[in-house]
C-alpha cells in the first residue's frame, strides 16, 4: 500500500481525534506548560509570559513553611490507612459474600452496600457532619447511652485521620468488593471439587482454594494502589475539616487550594502541586511495573 | 460453579450472616437517618428524638426547600449539566476509542496518540495552572466551564477501546469487504455490539456530572449558576454568610436549619436513587472490564 493511500485511508481516523486532541492540548497540556509558574513570582494580571523567574524561590518558601512536613506526613499516613484498608475489608466482605448460600440475602446485602460509593462527598459529608456532632448527633446520642462520653469525631485533632478512614471506608468498602467478587468467579471449581472429596472444609476451603485463588487480583489492586499515596481524598477532608484539626487532617491538595485559591500566592501553591505531580508519576511508574511484573498487569 | 457442596458449620454460617446483615444496615442507617429528620418537626430534631423513623411527622422543611428559588435553580442547573455534559462526553469517547481499537498497520500514528491521551491520565499540571488555563480561555462564569475542560474522559476511552478490540474482527472485515470505511464500521458494526458497555459509562459518566461539585464551586463566581452540589457546599457542608438571604434568617427560626439540610441532602440523592437500579445492572460488567482484564 502507498503512503499516499495509506494517508487516505487513515484520514477519517484523524478526524475523529481532532476536537480531542486539541481539547487536551489545551486544558491537560496547558495546564502542564503553566507548571512554569512554580518558578515565577507570579503577578496578578501578568500571567506567566509577563511575570518575572525567580528560580527555586518558591520551593525554598514551600520547605521552610513550618507546616508542609507535617501535611506531607498527614497526607501518607491517611491515604495509606485508606490503602490498607481498601483492601483489607473489601476481600474479608467478598470472602464473606461468597460463603453466603441464600441468594436474595446475599443480593440485598449487595444493593445495600454498593450504594454509597454513587453518593458524592457533598451529600456524605452533610450527613456525617449531622450525625457525628458532639452535641447533638445521633452517634454521640448512642454511644451516649452505652455510657461513652462524647466523641468530637471531626473536631478532635488526635480523631481526625481514623474518622477520615472510617467514612471513606464506609463510602468504598461495598463498591470494592465487586472485583474480587469478579475474580472469585473465575476460579476453577474442579478445585473445590477436589477439596470436598479430600475432605476439607468451608473454611479450609477458603484458606486454601478462594484465597490464594484472588491473591494475583489482591497483589495488583494494592500495588496500582501505591500511586495514590499523596491522594489522601480532597473531596472528603476538604468537605470535613476545620482550622481545629488542621494539624493532623491538613493533606496536600487542601494546602495546595487553601494558598492558591484563597490566599493568591500561585507560585507557591503551583510549585507545592508539582511537587505532587512529579512524586505521583514516580509512584505509578514504580506501581505500574511491579503490577506488571507480579500480577501480569497491562492498561492497554 | 459447584462448590456449594460444603456449607459453613451452622454457627459460623449464623455468625457470617449476622456480621453481614450488621454492615448493611450500618451503610444504610446514616441515609435513612437522614430521611427520618427530613420529615421529622424542628423540636422533634432538635431535642434529638429522631432515630430511624420521622417524629412528628411534617413535609414543612421540603415545602421550604423546594419554594426555594436558590435551590430550584442549582438543581436546574445539575440537571442540564447531565444532559449537556453527558452525551459530549460519550460522544468525544467513543470518537477517540475508534482510532485507538485500530492495530498499528491500520493506524500507524496509533501508539502516539495512545501515549498523547494516556500520559494526561499520569501526570497533570495541579489545580493553579488548570484554573489559569480556564480563566484565559474565558470559561470562568460559564457554563460551559462545567462540560468543556474534562469533555475527554480519558479512562473511559481506555474501557470503550478494549471493549472494542474485542470485538472479533471478521465483523469489520466482512463490512469492509462490502466497502464500509471507518464512519460505517464505527456506527453500524461496533457501537451497536457494544450497548452493555456504553450504557454503563454513560451511566458513570451522567453520576460523575451529578456529584461534581469543586469545579463548580471554583469555576463559578455567581452563586446562581452553581450546580446543586456546590450549591449545597456552600450551604449546607460549609455555610457560607453570602449565601443566606433576609427570607431564609426570618424562616430559618421557624424551620430548624437541621431538618432542611436533611431535606436537601435527601433532594441530591434522589436522581441517583432513581437510576441505581440500572447501574445495579450494568456497573458489574463495567468493573470487570476495568480493573480484572485490564
Amino acid at each position: 500500500m502507498s503512503a499516499r493511500r495509506g494517508f487516505w485511508r487513515e484520514l477519517p481516523l484523524y478526524v475523529m481525534l481532532a476536537p480531542a486532541v486539541v481539547l487536551v492540548l489545551v486544558y491537560a497540556y496547558g495546564p502542564m506548560v503553566g507548571l512554569v509558574m512554580a518558578f515565577q513570582r507570579v503577578l496578578p494580571g501578568k500571567g506567566i509570559f509577563g511575570s518575572p523567574w525567580v528560580g527555586g524561590e518558591n520551593f525554598a518558601f514551600v520547605l521552610q513553611m513550618p507546616t508542609f512536613l507535617q501535611v506531607l506526613r498527614n497526607t501518607i499516613f491517611i491515604a495509606g490507612l485508606k490503602a490498607v484498608a481498601g483492601v483489607v475489608v473489601p476481600v474479608t466482605v467478598a470472602l464473606m459474600l461468597n460463603n453466603v448460600t441464600g441468594r436474595l440475602f446475599k443480593r440485598t446485602v449487595q444493593t445495600i452496600i454498593y450504594l454509597p460509593h454513587f453518593l458524592s462527598w457533598i451529600i456524605l459529608a452533610g450527613i456525617f457532619v449531622d450525625i457525628l456532632s458532639p452535641s447533638d448527633g445521633v452517634v454521640n446520642r448512642m454511644l451516649g447511652l452505652a455510657g461513652i462520653q462524647p466523641i468530637f469525631f471531626l473536631g478532635n485533632d488526635k480523631i481526625f485521620p481514623w474518622t477520615m478512614v472510617a467514612t471513606d471506608v464506609w463510602k468504598s468498602f461495598g463498591f470494592g468488593t465487586i472485583v474480587y467478587l469478579a475474580a472469585l468467579t473465575d476460579i476453577d471449581p474442579t478445585l473445590y471439587e477436589a477439596a470436598v472429596m479430600d475432605g476439607a472444609t468451608r473454611w479450609q476451603q477458603t484458606w486454601h482454594i478462594t484465597l490464594p485463588g484472588i491473591s494475583s487480583t489482591i497483589i495488583m489492586l494494592s500495588t496500582l494502589s501505591l500511586g495514590n499515596i499523596l491522594n489522601a481524598g480532597f473531596d472528603q477532608i476538604f468537605n470535613l475539616y476545620s482550622p481545629l484539626v488542621y494539624r493532623t487532617g491538613d493533606i496536600i491538595d487542601t494546602l495546595v487550594y487553601r494558598t492558591g485559591i484563597l490566599h493568591n500566592q500561585y507560585g507557591v501553591a503551583t510549585a507545592v502541586g508539582l511537587f505532587k505531580s512529579v512524586v505521583s508519576l514516580l509512584l505509578i511508574g514504580i506501581a505500574y511495573k511491579l503490577a506488571a511484573k507480579w500480577a501480569d498487569y497491562r492498561i492497554f | 460453579m459447584n462448590e456449594k457442596i460444603v456449607k459453613l458449620p451452622f454457627v459460623e454460617n449464623l455468625l457470617n450472616l449476622a456480621v453481614l446483615a450488621l454492615l448493611a444496615l450500618l451503610c444504610a442507617f446514616p441515609i435513612v437517618h437522614t430521611l427520618a429528620l427530613s420529615f421529622s418537626s424542628a423540636t422533634a430534631a432538635g431535642s434529638g428524638r429522631v432515630t430511624i423513623w420521622p417524629v412528628e411527622f411534617t413535609t414543612q422543611s421540603y415545602q421550604f426547600v423546594l419554594a426555594n428559588p436558590a435551590f430550584l435553580r442549582s438543581f436546574g442547573v445539575s440537571l442540564l449539566r447531565v444532559l449537556v455534559g453527558t452525551p459530549i462526553n460519550m460522544l468525544m469517547t467513543i470518537l477517540v476509542a475508534y482510532p485507538l481499537s485500530r492495530s498499528n498497520s491500520e493506524f500507524r500514528a496509533r501508539n502516539f496518540f495512545a501515549w498523547f491521551f494516556l500520559i494526561t491520565v499520569l501526570f497533570s499540571g495541579g489545580l493553579i495552572p488548570w484554573y489559569m488555563v480556564i480563566r484565559q480561555t474565558g470559561l470562568i462564569d460559564s457554563f460551559w466551564a462545567l462540560i468543556i475542560p474534562g469533555a475527554l474522559p480519558v479512562l473511559n476511552v481506555i474501557l470503550l477501546a478494549n471493549s472494542f478490540r474485542s470485538i472479533p474482527k471478521e465483523l469489520e472485515e466482512a463490512a469492509a469487504m462490502d466497502g464500509a470505511g471507518h464512519w460505517t464500521i464505527l456506527f453500524r458494526v461496533l457501537l451497536p455490539l457494544s450497548l452493555p458497555i456504553l450504557a454503563t459509562l454513560t451511566l458513570f459518566v451522567a453520576v460523575g456530572h451529578w456529584n461534581a461539585w469543586f469545579d463548580g464551586l471554583i469555576l463559578m463566581n455567581s452563586p446562581d449558576k452553581y450546580p446543586l452540589q456546590s450549591y449545597l457546599q456552600t450551604v449546607v457542608v460549609n455555610p457560607d454568610p453570602r449565601m443566606i438571604t433576609e427570607r431564609d434568617l426570618a424562616l430559618l427560626q421557624i424551620i430548624s436549619n437541621r431538618t432542611t439540610r436533611a431535606a436537601q441532602i435527601f433532594i441530591a440523592m434522589i436522581p441517583i436513587l432513581v437510576i441505581y437500579p440500572l447501574l445495579q445492572r450494568y456497573f458489574i460488567t463495567g468493573i470487570k472490564l476495568g480493573s480484572v482484564k485490564g
